[in-house]
């Protein structure tokens, strides 16, 4: 069989040669990518920053028509008790034109406890904290770059995107929220 | 030049050893002897400038390392420490943070110069690629290290920042979550914004070493921006050393007066109050602003109505830059005989400082107090917003629309045949002056 150890393709390219070639450099390249990966993977959140991931709260303890913060994975969360004043005009919005990302109150909030509003406090255009009450809605108002949101969170004006997230929360008993 | 030959002899024993083995007296020797244009002025001196800024920052940074602890719990008293306990640490501090605005200015001023007698044009494009790959590092690092302080602007800097991210459709949020390392910015973020700060000098320290083997291949520019034809070469240049040497000594001293007048009389005119207040992820400042060079691009930033758009638009007021050498249609590189192109050039430079104003204002003040105005689209004409928008408007006219049409159809002024005709006949007699298209045989 000693023939057969050099095989010569009939233009005379050695295709043995050619698959050992393509082997090593497809090899080569696999481990550079096991070698990078832990390394960009070391970036991704730690597993104490995740485990940080659930608050808890007694919404009982915001009056109506105020707003409290409470921080959550490092970000401020609004718990906003809503007057019925201000339900009804989110509510009256809830088929505005103007809305960006179009949701309904309800959708917003937990059926039961509909003045109740719980969005992570971060403007999502940038990150800053809206400022409470203020804005051409009468929600949050952002002062670093014009950002108007409803009663409801929603974006109505402004360079934002999106409306202020409502992050994975339920009522666990009565009053008492549990976030994340 | 390319074409320099090395004029170097090694005389005594240890540079004749060392020659054979690692030529590196020989590669210093070159350097000095180079023969330069003998008409440039103190606008090119600031290459040099550079260079001493980019060795305080990396020296003075080395030292503040050695007294910073990167922990979100520790970081502002680490720095506060450093300013009242650490021998000379004021000093070594306000070195760096005020080190970094003069790096800027320098930085700012090599750039306009380049622009303005057209040094990124063939055959130096690379130079100038290069030297925009400085800058977008240098933007880079100086974000990062505007962090570690921890202060109130720092993070809400670092906030506003990292939210750019994601703003990139569908990958933005999980990139953001993986650079910050956490779902806010938080101690994960500082650890690798230190040590990125850290690496990123000697990135930029490679990056201008390619910036001057590109530079001594194409030759040096020059105010007239022509080349310089090889017979002339012993007429029109001079050794870089002892003459360059000493000019650009002479603006050294006169730059480093400059930096000792902040960091000596007013360190934190600068910088901004907020950041001597620690860190709160629960309160906003009631105006992010960034440092003082950045406020044009970031004028930019809030001119786009729209997040994504915002963001496009402010990288793309610097990536420009990297195609500037093929936007430019001119045959002719210096604008001393580009009348039309200069008024051009001179507005360009006044509309970057009202990017920079207006970056520092709230956008929906008015421009004219008390002016009555009306509203366009979303916001009144009489404020910032719409200011911005129109000086936003002019920088990007200015790259893809005015360069490439005012080079086609402007008449360039003729153009001397030597460098140093214009100083020695005038600018009377320009008999000797060939018309621009004998640029073209460089």
């Amino acid at each position: 069989m000693a023939e057969s150890v050099v095989t010569e393709h009939p233009e005379g390219d050695a295709t043995r040669r050619d698959f050992i070639h393509i082997a090593a450099g497809a090899a080569a390249a696999g481990a550079g990518v096991m070698v990078v990966w832990p390394l960009v993977n070391s970036m991704n959140p730690a597993a104490d920053t995740l485990a940080l991931s659930t608050v808890e709260f007694d919404t009982s303890k915001v009056a109506e028509g105020m707003q409290i913060v409470i921080t959550w994975q490092g970000k401020p969360v609004f718990v906003r008790n809503r007057t019925p004043a201000e339900l009804q005009r989110v509510i009256a919005d809830n088929n505005a034109s103007d809305l960006k990302e179009p949701q309904t109150d309800q959708e917003r909030t937990k059926e039961g406890h509909e003045p109740m509003l719980v969005v992570i406090g971060s403007c999502t255009h940038l990150g800053c904290i809206p400022t409470f009450g203020s804005g051409d809605f009468g929600g949050w108002f952002c002062p670093c770059h014009g950002s108007h949101y409803d009663a409801s969170g929603r974006i109505r004006k402004g360079p934002a995107p999106k409306n202020l997230v409502v992050p994975e929360y339920e009522f666990t008993a009565g009053s008492t929220i549990r976030i994340g | 030049m390319s074409g320099h030959e090395s004029t170097y002899v090694p005389k005594t024993g240890i540079e004749k050893w060392l020659d054979t083995r690692l030529p590196i007296v020989r590669f210093g020797a070159d350097y000095l002897s180079l023969p330069t244009p003998k008409n440039l002025n103190y606008w090119y001196t600031f290459g040099g400038i550079l260079t001493l800024c980019l060795v305080v920052q990396i020296a003075s940074g080395i030292f503040l390392a050695m007294n910073y602890t990167p922990n979100t719990a520790l970081a502002f008293a680490s720095v506060e420490r450093i300013m009242r306990d650490v021998n000379g640490g004021w000093l070594i501090r306000y070195v760096h943070a005020n080190g970094a605005s003069m790096f800027f200015i320098a930085v700012y001023i090599h750039m306009l110069r380049g622009l303005y007698y057209g040094s990124y044009k063939a055959p130096r494009e690379m130079i100038w690629i290069l030297g925009c790959v400085i800058f977008f590092l240098m933007i880079a690092t100086a974000f990062l290290g505007y962090v570690l302080p921890w202060g109130q602007m720092s993070y809400w800097g670092a906030e506003v920042i990292t939210n750019l991210i994601g703003a990139i459709p569908v990958v933005g949020e999980p990139v953001l979550i993986w650079l910050r390392g956490g779902p806010a910015i938080d101690n994960a973020t500082l650890n690798r914004f230190f040590s990125l700060h850290y690496l990123l000098p000697f990135v930029i320290f490679g990056v201008v070493v390619l910036h001057l083997w590109a530079l001594h291949t194409a030759g040096q520019n020059n105010p007239v921006g022509i080349l310089i034809p090889k017979e002339r070469e012993a007429k029109d240049t001079i050794p870089f050393h002892p003459y360059y040497t000493v000019k650009d000594g002479f603006a050294v001293i006169l730059f480093l007066m400059l930096f000792a007048v902040f960091v000596f009389f007013m360190p934190n005119a600068l910088g901004h109050a907020d950041n001597y207040i620690p860190a709160n992820p629960l309160q906003t400042p009631a105006h992010i602003v960034p440092e003082w060079y950045m406020l044009p691009f970031y004028a930019i930033l809030r001119a786009i109505p729209d997040k994504f758009g915002g963001v496009v638009a402010m990288f793309g007021a610097i990536g420009v830059l990297f195609i500037l050498p093929w936007l430019d249609t001119s045959k002719v590189r210096s604008m001393r005989y580009r009348p039309t192109m200069k008024v051009f050039f001179l507005i360009f430079v006044a509309v970057g400082l009202i990017l920079g104003w207006c970056g520092a204002q709230l956008p929906d003040a008015p421009v004219v107090p008390g002016m009555p105005s009306f509203t366009l689209i979303d916001g009144k004409l009489n404020s910032y917003l719409w200011l911005t928008r129109l000086a936003t408007l002019y920088y990007f006219a200015f790259f893809f629309v005015i360069m490439p049409f005012v080079g086609l159809k402007e008449t360039p002024l003729k153009i001397p045949a030597s460098i140093s005709e214009p100083v020695l006949s005038g600018p009377a007699v320009m008999s000797g002056a060939v018309p621009a298209d004998a640029e073209k045989k460089g």
